[in-house]
């Protein structure tokens, strides 16, 4: 038997009476990589906070089929990347610092390793189980290419590195879920092209699931292998061929991020 | 210059007091700093001053009921600002304020002025008896102590709020905990430098060593080797030349912050912007 690694069912956030999110249904299995588009002001990011338990919902929402202190328990083990880390910028924290705060207890580890067993799921550990923890973060160091700069305050690294460090962060948890929110938003293609090879890597190599919202067509369409659209409402949900081929769907919620696409390709 | 100056017994209590103190304010202190709480201990100590005049008041031992006071507030304001959303620097202000009225209107109240308003104001560590003493090392040690264990989960929390919530850290109980270590603290430093000058030991040493460019442990090492040493050469000073003991730890640790803010205007820490050139990985 195996379980969904994520359930949406009917969820919706009001803020302040008006819908932010509504009535969303979708589910993730083990080992997808979910490429969520809706232009701005869609949800996407609430719906990531509410997944997150760091808004409040109505709806169901199950991790691993659970839910209540289970799904609690679990949480700690989902990596996630906001659009904008707001750090105080003179905090005095090197690259490896940042990565380090990452790191689970051992308790929280086997907590969270049992109950996903129970349920029938495979956890797919990205650094050798007797690894020690210094070993880990140089391993999530590597994996992001950031070796080089680990001795480096945060605040001195570019937006993009700055995010690549973060995602070693979230990395070094050893995630059941990675949920990443416009990582590399603002952030030069080279950087960009450097990411999405890591994004590649971690989802094929280390069979992690991804839950991933982007503006950029042409990456969700080399990397995704489903696809959900949203603004407010789910428009559609299903596999990423299906959604490319629906032009309709393409023009009506994706304009500005299509003009984005088109012009990528002029280029 | 001889070393007669350790063969008192007061002068003993007083450079024991200040290092162990000096530890204690610059490991809390950097993380008053970076939450932007600096004058947080400015406003406890301000309280813990009322809850002082209290001791005097109803006559008790006036440690414990600073201790009380200060503590209560802490963790009532920490809850209030989360309820009602009043701003940090308008908390602190009201804290302040009313913590020093209620201190000097219970004095008052107690006819009489046995208490001595100057030492309370610019610190008495030459006049810290052996009972004082054990308690004030006593308390840090314990600080300094939860302070270590709490270590991981205090950086991310600083780091992060919610980040560190999703982590699984119970953010709220951290808090509550890290305003009672602060307030705490604050009535252990009020010997050595006053109320007046408390700020000065928790922010100084550490917008200094922050200044430097060095990771978290550094940072913290840094910023206590400053404090301690502004301590032992503050209190070495005061003796030799008469003067104000909290009044010279702090000049000496202003000029510690003056003197490294020049050598970082004349680019003495920037070595890593150096090698920056010379990584093709940054060159983006």
């Amino acid at each position: 038997m195996s379980v969904n690694a994520l359930d949406v069912e009917n969820v919706s956030v009001s803020h302040n009476g008006v819908l932010a999110v509504n009535k969303i249904s979708f589910s993730v299995q083990e080992g997808d990589l979910l490429g969520i588009v809706g232009p701005n002001g869609a949800g996407k990011t609430t719906l990531f906070r509410a997944i997150l338990g760091l808004q409040n919902y109505q709806g169901r929402i199950k991790l691993f089929g659970y839910e209540g202190n289970q799904y609690t328990a679990l949480l700690s083990m989902i990596g996630y990347v906001p659009q904008k880390v707001n750090f105080e910028p003179n905090f005095p924290a090197t690259v490896y610092d940042v990565v380090a705060m990452g790191i689970l207890s051992k308790k929280k580890l086997v907590k969270g390793a049992t109950l996903i067993q129970s349920c029938g799921c495979c956890w797919n550990r990205i650094f050798a189980s007797s690894s020690k923890d210094s070993e880990k973060i140089e391993e999530a160091l590597k994996i992001v290419e950031l070796e080089s700069l680990k001795n480096r305050r945060i605040s001195e690294l570019s937006g993009g590195e700055q995010q690549r460090a973060f995602i070693a962060k979230a990395l070094v948890k050893e995630p059941l879920l990675l949920i990443l929110d416009e990582p590399v938003t603002g952030v030069d293609m080279e950087v960009q092209n450097k990411f999405y090879s890591v994004l590649r890597k971690i989802n094929k190599e280390n069979k992690i699931t991804i839950v991933w919202s982007s503006h950029d067509l042409a990456a969700i369409s080399d990397l995704a292998n489903r696809v959900a659209c949203m603004n407010r409402e789910l428009f559609f949900h299903g596999e990423k061929d299906e959604f490319f081929a629906n032009k309709d769907l393409l023009k009506t919620y994706s304009e500005s991020a299509m003009q984005l696409h088109m012009h990528k390709h002029d280029l | 210059m001889n070393l007669d100056i350790l063969s008192y017994g007061f002068m003993q209590r007083a450079l024991l007091t200040g290092i162990v103190v000096a530890i204690t304010c610059s490991m809390i202190g950097l993380f008053l700093v970076l939450k932007r709480y600096s004058l947080f201990g400015d406003a406890l100590s301000h309280v813990a001053f009322g809850g002082i005049a209290l001791g005097f008041f109803l006559n008790i031992y006036p440690i414990w009921t600073a201790f009380a006071v200060s503590v209560s507030t802490a963790l009532g304001i920490t809850k209030l600002r989360k309820s009602t959303k009043i701003s940090g620097d308008a908390a602190i202000a009201v804290l302040l304020s009313s913590g020093f009225a209620m201190g000097v209107l219970l004095i008052s109240a107690s006819h009489g002025f046995t208490i001595d308003l100057f030492s309370f104001l610019f610190g008495s560590i030459l006049l810290t008896n052996v009972q004082d003493t054990l308690l004030i090392v006593a308390v840090s040690c314990g600080v300094i102590a939860t302070l270590i264990a709490i270590r991981k989960p205090l950086i991310h929390f600083t780091f992060d709020e919610e980040q560190a919530k999703v982590h699984g850290i119970p953010i709220e109980k951290l808090n509550y905990l890290f305003v009672a270590l602060a307030a705490v603290t604050v009535i252990a430093t009020m010997r050595l430098v006053g109320i007046l000058l408390i700020s000065a030991l928790i922010v100084l040493p550490n917008i200094t060593s922050i200044l430097m460019g060095k990771g978290f442990k550094k940072t913290i090492l840094i910023s206590i080797s400053i404090s301690v040493t502004a301590v032992i050469v503050g209190i070495t000073i005061s003796y030799y030349f008469n003067l104000a003991p909290a009044g010279t730890i702090v000049m000496l640790m202003v000029a510690m912050f003056v003197g490294t803010l020049a050598a970082k205007h004349a680019g003495l820490f920037s070595k890593n912007v150096l090698q920056e050139e010379n990584n093709p990985l940054t060159n983006h």
